[in-house]
C-alpha cells in the first residue's frame, strides 16, 4: 500500500518535473513579454519620484547605480500637481463627466441589446448591421457638425452635451457586446420566465440584467476609461475653461503649451490612474465565472 | 383545471411544415403524451399551446378560450422545461415563489404554497439552495415544483425526464404519475420514450412528420395500430414486418409467408387485391419447447443470426429461408445457440395485417 502511494507520488513528481521543463521557454517569452510591457510604466513611475534636474541630465534608470541611496527620490513632483491650482475641480469635473457618461451608455446599450436579441420586431436585423456600421466611423470626423448643432441648441460647454457626445460615441461597441452575450444566454430560461408570467421589462430586470452582470461590468470598465482618459471630445465640447476642465485637461494646461514642464505629467498620470483602478477593483468581483452553472444541463 | 383542443392547427416554419393540420381533443384532467421520432412535431404542438410559437393556421383553445394571440403568461398553463431552467442565480425558494412574485401575492401565500408544493416533492431542505448546488434529480424537481405551485390549469412537460440515469428515470415516472393523480389537472406530457408513453399517458398521440398518426389509450395503441407507423413505433423490440402474397390453393385464396401457406383471413378478403404486409410481434413467435395453451400455432422455420440473454427472457434475431430477418422474445429455459435451424411457432390469432401501400392496418 505505502509502496504503491510512494510510486505513485514519485512518478507525480517526475511528472511535475517533466512537465516544468516542458513549459519553460513558454514560461520565459511570457516573462520577457510581461517585463517589457511593464517597463515604460515602470520607467514613468521612477521619473515621476526624481526630481527636474535630474530628469532632464540622466535616464530613468541611472537609479540603479545606487538602488539604496534614498536622496535620489524626491516626491516634490506629486505635491506640485496636487497643489497646483484646480486640480481639486478638475477631479470633480472628471467625475461629473464620467460617471453618468458611463451610466447612460450602459443603461441604453442593455436595453437595446436585450431587445436585439430576444425581441421580435421588423426592421431588428437591420438595424443591428447599422449600429455595427457605426463602429467604424471614426469620431473625428463628427465632431465639427455635432458642435454646430451643440452651438444652436446651447449645448456647447455645458456637462449635458459632453454626456450625450461620450453616450453617443459609446453606444456601438456596447450595444454590440452586450447583444452578443444576452442573445447567448439560454433561450429556455428566457421562455420559462415568459411562461412564468413575467413581461419582458421584468424578464429584462429579473433575469437579463443579473445574467449579464459581467458583461456589463466588462463595458463599464471600457467606457469609463475611455472617458476618464480622453481629452479631445472634453476640449472640443466643454472648452477648456477651468471651471468644467476635466483632469485631462488640466494636466496638459499643467505641462505647459510647449510641454516645458513635462515632468510634471509623470506625477500627474500617476495621480488620474487612482480613479479608474478603484472603478476596475470596484468591479472586479461581478467578473464571475459560470454564472450560469446549475440553469440548463449543457 | 381545463380542457384543451387543437382544431386543424399548422406551424409552418418558412417551407417545413412542423405540424399539419392536427385535430386533438384533450379532456379535463387526462394525462396525454405526445410520443413520436425527432423532428415529429410533439414540442412543436406543445410550444405552440404554450405560447411560444404562433400559430400558423387553425386555432388552440383552453378550456373554451381561444388562445391564439394570447401571450404565454395570460394563459393560464405552467411548462417544465428538457433543460430545467432554472434561474441560476436565484435560490430553489426564489425559483418556486417567482411566478407568484409575479401576479403579486402576498409573501405569505406565496410562503405557504412554495413549502406545500417542496413538501410534495420532497425538497423542503434544499430551499435555500442555488440550482448549481443541486443534483440531476433535485434540478428536475424543482423545476416541477415551479410549474406546481402556480396551480395552473394546464401543465406542460417537455421531456422532463430525459436528462436523468435509468434508474432515477423509473422513479420519476412514477412520481410524476402521482402528481397527476393527487393535482388531478390537465397534463401533456412530451417523450420519445415509449416506455413513459405506455406507463404514464391516459391517451398517447403518436405523430410522425408533423401528422397525428394515433390517438388512443396504451392498450389500444399496442393491439389496434393504426398503420404501420405506430405498430413499428410501439412495443420493443419493434414489431416484426413480412411481405405475404396471395396465392391460391385447392381453389381458395391463400396467403404466403416466404412459402409458408396462411389462411386468408376475411378481412383481409374484402380489402381486394392490393399488396399486403404482414406484422407480427415478438412475444408472438415461441420456441416449439414452450408453447402457451392457447396459441393457434403455425410453423415458421428459420436461422437464428443472434441471441442476447436479457436474463427474463432471449432476444432471438433470425431469418427464414428467404432472407425476412424478425426478432423474438423466447422463454430464457430454451438452449439455442447462432446458426441453428428452428422451427419456430407463431400464433394466428396475433396478426396484423397492413395495406402495403397505404400503409394503414386491415382490421
Amino acid at each position: 500500500m505505502t509502496k504503491a502511494v510512494n510510486k505513485s507520488n514519485r512518478t507525480n513528481n517526475t511528472n511535475r518535473k517533466t512537465e516544468f521543463w516542458q513549459k519553460l521557454p513558454i514560461h520565459i517569452a511570457i516573462l520577457t513579454i510581461a517585463f517589457i510591457w511593464t517597463l515604460p510604466s515602470l520607467g514613468l513611475f521612477i521619473s515621476s519620484l526624481r526630481p527636474r534636474g535630474d530628469m532632464l541630465s540622466t535616464g530613468w534608470w541611472t537609479v540603479f547605480w545606487h538602488p539604496l541611496e534614498i536622496t535620489q527620490f524626491y516626491l516634490g513632483n506629486y505635491g506640485d500637481v496636487l497643489r497646483s491650482s484646480g486640480m481639486g475641480e478638475a477631479f470633480l469635473n472628471s467625475l461629473t463627466i464620467a460617471v453618468p457618461a458611463t451610466v447612460i451608455p450602459i443603461a441604453i446599450a442593455t436595453f437595446a441589446a436585450y431587445a436585439f436579441a430576444w425581441m421580435t420586431f421588423p426592421g431588428r436585423q437591420l438595424l443591428f448591421i447599422l449600429v455595427v456600421c457605426l463602429l467604424v466611423v471614426p469620431l473625428q470626423t463628427t465632431l465639427i457638425p455635432v458642435l454646430r448643432v451643440y452651438a444652436q441648441l446651447g449645448l456647447a460647454g455645458t456637462f449635458l452635451g459632453v454626456w450625450l457626445a461620450h453616450t453617443a460615441y459609446g453606444l456601438p461597441l456596447g450595444i454590440y457586446l452586450l447583444r452578443n452575450y444576452i442573445g447567448a444566454l439560454p433561450k429556455d430560461l428566457i421562455e420559462a420566465a415568459a411562461v412564468d408570467g413575467a413581461s419582458h421589462l421584468k424578464i429584462f430586470t429579473k433575469l437579463i440584467v443579473p445574467l449579464s452582470m459581467p458583461a456589463i461590468a466588462s463595458f463599464a470598465v471600457f467606457q469609463f476609461l475611455w472617458v476618464w482618459n480622453d481629452l479631445l471630445v472634453a476640449l472640443v465640447y466643454l472648452g477648456g475653461t477651468a471651471d468644467v476642465a476635466p483632469v485631462t485637461i488640466q494636466l496638459s494646461n499643467l505641462v505647459g503649451s510647449r510641454g516645458q514642464d513635462w515632468y510634471l505629467l509623470t506625477a500627474g498620470a500617476f495621480i488620474s490612474m487612482i480613479v479608474p483602478l478603484m472603478v476596475f477593483f470596484g468591479l472586479q468581483r461581478y467578473f464571475v465565472r459560470g454564472i450560469l452553472a446549475g440553469s440548463v444541463k449543457s | 383545471m381545463a380542457s384543451v383542443s387543437f382544431e386543424q392547427v399548422t406551424k409552418q416554419f418558412d417551407d417545413y411544415v412542423a405540424v399539419n393540420n392536427l385535430n386533438l381533443e384533450i379532456e379535463d384532467g387526462e394525462f396525454l403524451v405526445f410520443v413520436g421520432p425527432s423532428g415529429c412535431g410533439k414540442t412543436t404542438s406543445l410550444r405552440l399551446l404554450a405560447g411560444l410559437e404562433t400559430v400558423s393556421q387553425g386555432q388552440i383553445c383552453i378550456g373554451d378560450r381561444r388562445v391564439n394571440e394570447l401571450s404565454p403568461k395570460d394563459r393560464d398553463i405552467a411548462m417544465v422545461f428538457q433543460s430545467y431552467a432554472l434561474y441560476p442565480h436565484m435560490s430553489v425558494y426564489e425559483n418556486m415563489a417567482f411566478s407568484l412574485d409575479l401576479q403579486g401575492k402576498p409573501k405569505e401565500e406565496i410562503r405557504q404554497r412554495v413549502c406545500s408544493a417542496a413538501e410534495l416533492l420532497g425538497i423542503e431542505k434544499l430551499l435555500h439552495r442555488k440550482p448549481k448546488e443541486l443534483s440531476g434529480g433535485q434540478r428536475q424537481r424543482v423545476a416541477v415544483g415551479r410549474a406546481i405551485v402556480r396551480k395552473p390549469s394546464v401543465f406542460l412537460m417537455d421531456e422532463p425526464l430525459s436528462n436523468l440515469d435509468a434508474m432515477l428515470r423509473v422513479q420519476a415516472r412514477k412520481e410524476i404519475s402521482k402528481l397527476h393523480s393527487d393535482l388531478a389537472t390537465t397534463f401533456i406530457y412530451v417523450t420519445h420514450d415509449q416506455v413513459e408513453a405506455m406507463t404514464m399517458g391516459d391517451r398517447i398521440a403518436v405523430m410522425k412528420d408533423g401528422i397525428l398518426q394515433q390517438v388512443d389509450s396504451p392498450a389500444n395503441l399496442y393491439n389496434q395500430p393504426a398503420n404501420l407507423f405506430v405498430a413499428g413505433f410501439i412495443g420493443s423490440p419493434a414489431m416484426n414486418f413480412f411481405q405475404v402474397e396471395r396465392l391460391s390453393q385447392e381453389g381458395k385464396e391463400k396467403l404466403s409467408l416466404d412459402g409458408v401457406v396462411l389462411p386468408m383471413p376475411d378481412s383481409v378478403a374484402k380489402n381486394g387485391d392490393r399488396p399486403l404486409t404482414l406484422g407480427i410481434r415478438p412475444e408472438n413467435i415461441y420456441h416449439p419447447q414452450y408453447l402457451p395453451l392457447e396459441i393457434e400455432p403455425m410453423e415458421l422455420p428459420a436461422t437464428v443470426n443472434l441471441v442476447e440473454m436479457m436474463g427474463n427472457e432471449l432476444i432471438v434475431y433470425a431469418q427464414t429461408p428467404a432472407g425476412t430477418e424478425f426478432v423474438a422474445r423466447i422463454d430464457p429455459r430454451v438452449n439455442i445457440k447462432q446458426k441453428d435451424s428452428v422451427k419456430f411457432v407463431v400464433d394466428t390469432q396475433r396478426f396484423y395485417y397492413f395495406d402495403r401501400e397505404m400503409e394503414t392496418a386491415i382490421f
